[in-house]
């Protein structure tokens, strides 16, 4: 190979990805003074986090003024059914108030109270009025907030150095396929340009992951073509570990006609709002699917439920507020009961409950996007909704505090590719909140790795080489299959066999199908030039949408109960005993391991904050003996 | 169920490009971008095309189709005559990269040249105090997803491409418009630099942008005149005039 093809780069921290996680790492870094890449796979600012609708979590207390990061802290613990790392979760209910304040500073325009504060709307899991918002377009204002906040840094460079980008810069349309590792630690990462296919590298001793999810391994998902586990895949190869993969959040509302749209998210607030979900039949099931552990919690009439949105202080939530796990699977049951709708949903109805102006007040782009895209108007006619495959709660593990990545020195994972702050499965909003608490973790992690005085390992040639043979063997292989088929056929396996509700058997026939694949996608052969060419992006996100599906699989398998985002009808109870187990995933060889690690105890002052009654219904005797008061 | 459709697309580089035509299937329900994406699978592996959320929210997918500036994915296949041929080209205002993605780092440029949004120093987190009546009028702004369809329709720099260098185009005024109507923004003079630096003046107002805005943001009639007539305003009226000499400040707010 001839290293004078190769654009190279150098910086202090290199950035993969540009949605919310990132660009809050890359402004830490940059005002700590230090020279950061940013690198994304689409144009700048068409992350992911742009579809983001509902709002954003953090306990200002704006609405109610009873809400507290406590409040705030217990809520994400249930939503996540007491599974999440809880270090992460405390961080993230005190921090996120600080994080939406500060985008205000920095220009984002959120909806009003009457005193003129940040308004915060419901949402499904939390006591409170919490989501700060922006109509149902929030994750744009994020994003667009962070854009031009990354702008503005570049303005002031600009003025003292006469450069711009001299120390933050976008690549945009940038593919990374390999972090490359020496000694153990990350040294750089090696990647190509999507427009041209032309190889590029970036040496740097800090790199943070902020890749997002893996929704594009399943058929039906909100995700859009970036979220194919990029990230996830990285940090395998690169020796990191996954945790908690088994944890596949499938968000209850997707949109289900026309099939081309199938998967494209219906905001919770809807829900927030006051809408309400009924079955062929007529009835408002979700009355019928409370759990035992949140009746104390839910009305059970629908008397009460609508009650609650004048009066939330005397009566309990309506029961579509429910988390999302639980929504999605009285989804599933009643349509598999035969009671769903004429495509394979239930309805979603907000039209009977609003006046048509205020619903298109409150709900613009969902008015918008079942007008053009289904030709239905909401105010008018309920939805058609079903389950879609939306967040993935397993990420890389990290250390709560730095999001620094257990196992790599110099690698950083915030986001959705992190995991372990959701537990079992995430509260609609704690997503944007997550990405910036621990976006600017990451970043001040990398600065502190950075400044601890140790020696960062040196590049080498012989790595380079790897990386460059690894990105240019699609090319060199011929008569192998299109990467499309692949992708189809892979998609529909997830799906069929991993998908909302699991069995053994089939967790098992999934391992030994994903297999095959493995074999197809080592000889999948790209035709066409480098320029601009989407079969042979393709051909390396299936690799990491393969090593993803395997983990999901993998840790599917061996946690034998249901919680959260896992449901096993084989095991269809939630164990004490398995909340005590975090399968942690790594690479072995070619494929995948799964091993059972105990997670981490809640500190006794968190655990404090709960009613014991409530602890006991998810720990074991002797953990509720070991928090409680007294000895020890 | 599915039926066939014809497809005229583009393809080339930058130094050249020819229509292409292809038959292929669409099924209820479909977008153009649906009908692209198998034939990418199908027949053209390496058709290059960008997008991104296939949901009207990134502003991924924008190129020309039957010669208009649209969304592929929000561009339904029944909207057109059952035996019409579709033509796909990329968008005209900016250089081809390949097939129907363009280079629109014009816009990226330009989005540097604006002031960014400038708090007052001494408002502490949180301390924020805003009607939402007054947030409104830039929230329309803000609802933006920076398609560029209107930066590639308007024809100051659609077929005059040495305007470009002087001219931010449609996108840039409605952002100029959201930080002068941001309710705590202290930057003065937005609207006189919008003038005399980013060629505000050279905007006709024939509003075409306005018509392929796929937020249905109303660029022309609430961001780009009344920064016009305010312009106006300061220019010709001598008290303001004479204020603006004594005090070197922009007179209104």
């Amino acid at each position: 190979m001839t290293n004078t093809d190769i654009e190279r780069y150098s910086y202090d921290v290199v950035v993969i990805g540009a949605g919310g996680a990132g660009l809050r790492a890359a402004v830490e870094a940059r005002e700590a003074g230090f020279r950061v890449a940013i690198i994304c796979k689409s144009l700048f600012g068409k992350a992911h986090t742009v579809m983001a609708e509902g709002g954003i979590a953090a306990a200002m207390g704006n609405v109610n003024s009873s809400d507290n990061w406590q409040v705030h802290f217990r809520d994400t613990m249930r939503g996540g059914k007491f599974i999440n790392n809880w270090r992460m979760a405390e961080l993230h209910a005190k921090e996120s108030p600080e994080r939406v304040w500060e985008l205000e500073m920095w220009g984002a325009l959120f909806d009003r109270t009457k005193e003129g504060k940040i308004s915060q709307r419901n949402f499904g899991g939390h006591e409170y009025p919490r989501l700060a918002h922006v109509g149902d377009r929030t994750g744009l204002e994020l994003i667009r907030t962070m854009q031009q906040h990354i702008v503005a840094l570049q303005q002031k460079d600009a003025k003292e150095y006469g450069d711009a980008e001299i120390n933050l810069k976008v690549f945009a349309e940038v593919t990374i396929t390999d972090v490359l590792i020496e000694n153990g630690a990350a040294t750089g990462v090696y990647g190509y340009r999507r427009e041209t296919g032309s190889e590029i590298l970036f040496e740097a001793p800090a790199v943070i992951l902020a890749t997002g999810g893996i929704g594009k391994s399943f058929k039906v998902t909100s995700n859009s073509w970036e979220g194919t586990g990029d990230g996830h895949a990285l940090a395998l190869r690169a020796g990191g570990k996954l945790i908690d993969m088994e944890f596949v959040q499938f968000h209850p509302t997707g949109m289900i006609w026309p099939p081309s749209v199938r998967g494209i998210l219906v905001t919770e607030s809807v829900r927030g709002d006051g809408g309400i979900l009924t079955n062929s039949e007529g009835k408002r099931f979700m009355f019928d699917y409370i759990p035992e552990i949140f009746k104390d919690k839910y009305a059970d009439t629908a008397e009460e439920a609508d009650r609650w949105y004048k009066d939330q202080a005397n009566n309990r939530r309506p029961p579509e507020l429910l988390p999302r796990d639980e929504v999605a699977r009285a989804i599933n049951s009643e349509v598999k009961a035969g009671r769903g709708s004429p495509h394979g949903g239930v309805y979603l109805d907000v039209s009977s409950r609003l006046p048509a102006e205020e619903i298109k007040r409150r709900l613009p782009s969902m008015w918008h996007q079942f007008k053009e895209l289904a030709d239905v108007d909401i105010t008018e006619v309920p939805m058609e909704v079903g389950p879609t495959c939306h967040y993935v709660m397993g990420g890389v593990q990290v250390d709560p505090d730095t999001a620094a990545a257990v196992g790599v020195p110099g690698l950083f994972a915030a986001g959705e590719v992190a995991g372990g702050m959701h537990g079992s499965n995430r509260l609609g909003g704690n997503s944007l909140s997550d990405l910036l608490v621990f976006g600017r973790r990451a970043g001040f992690g990398a600065v502190a790795y950075l400044k601890d005085g140790s020696t960062k390992p040196k590049l080498s040639d012989a790595i380079v080489a790897k990386a460059h043979a690894r990105l240019n063997a699609p090319f060199a292989r011929t008569g192998g299959e299109n990467p499309y088929t692949i992708h189809q056929e892979l998609q529909q396996t997830t799906n069929d066999l991993v998908g909302i509700i699991r069995i053994k058997s089939e967790l098992e026939a999934a391992l030994v199908k994903l297999q095959e694949f493995r074999t197809r996608i080592k000889n999948v052969t790209v035709t066409g030039g480098r320029e601009y060419n989407p079969g042979f992006h393709l051909a390396f996100d299936l690799e990491n949408m393969l090593i993803v599906s395997e983990c999901i699989a993998r840790s599917g398998l061996a946690r034998e109960e249901s919680r959260g985002g896992h449901t096993r009808e084989d095991f269809p109870k939630m164990d004490p005993k398995w909340r005590q187990i975090n399968l942690v995933c790594a690479a072995d060889g070619e494929g995948t391991s799964s091993t059972a690690k105990p997670a981490t105890m809640m500190s006794k002052e968190l655990a404090g904050l709960f009613d014991p009654d409530e602890l006991a219904k998810y720990f074991t005797d002797e953990e509720l003996a070991s928090v409680k008061g007294g000895s020890n | 169920m599915g039926r066939q459709v014809k497809l005229r697309i583009w393809r080339g580089n930058k130094e050249n490009g020819d229509f292409q035509n292809v038959n292929v299937e669409a099924n209820e329900g479909e977008v153009v971008l649906d009908v692209i994406h198998r034939v990418q699978a199908t027949q053209m592996p390496d058709l290059a095309v960008r997008w991104n959320c296939k949901a009207g929210k990134c502003g991924s997918c924008s190129m020309e189709i039957n010669g208009k500036p649209r969304l592929a994915c929000m561009t339904r296949m029944n909207t057109f005559e059952e035996d019409e041929t579709i033509t796909v080209t990329p968008l005209r205002a900016f250089p081809v990269i390949r097939d129907l993605v363009t280079d629109v780092s014009f816009n990226y440029k330009k989005a540097l040249e604006i002031p960014a949004y400038s708090p007052p120093a001494n408002l502490g987190p949180g301390e924020a105090r805003m009607e939402q009546i007054d947030v409104e009028r830039s929230q329309e702004f803000r609802k933006c997803i920076e398609c560029f369809l209107c930066q590639d329709t308007c024809h100051v720099i659609r077929d005059h491409e040495e305007n470009k260098k002087s001219f931010a185009g449609p996108r840039f005024f409605i952002r100029i418009a959201e930080l002068d109507m941001h309710p705590l923004d202290t930057l003065r003079n937005r609207k006189r630099t919008a003038q005399e630096e980013h060629g505000l003046g050279m905007c006709n107002i024939t509003k075409c942008c306005t018509e392929v805005c796929p937020e249905h943001i109303r660029i022309t009639d609430n961001a780009i005149i009344p920064m016009k007539e305010r312009v106006v305003d300061q220019k010709y009226d001598p008290i303001r005039w004479l204020g603006s000499k004594i005090s070197k400040r922009e007179g209104i707010s």
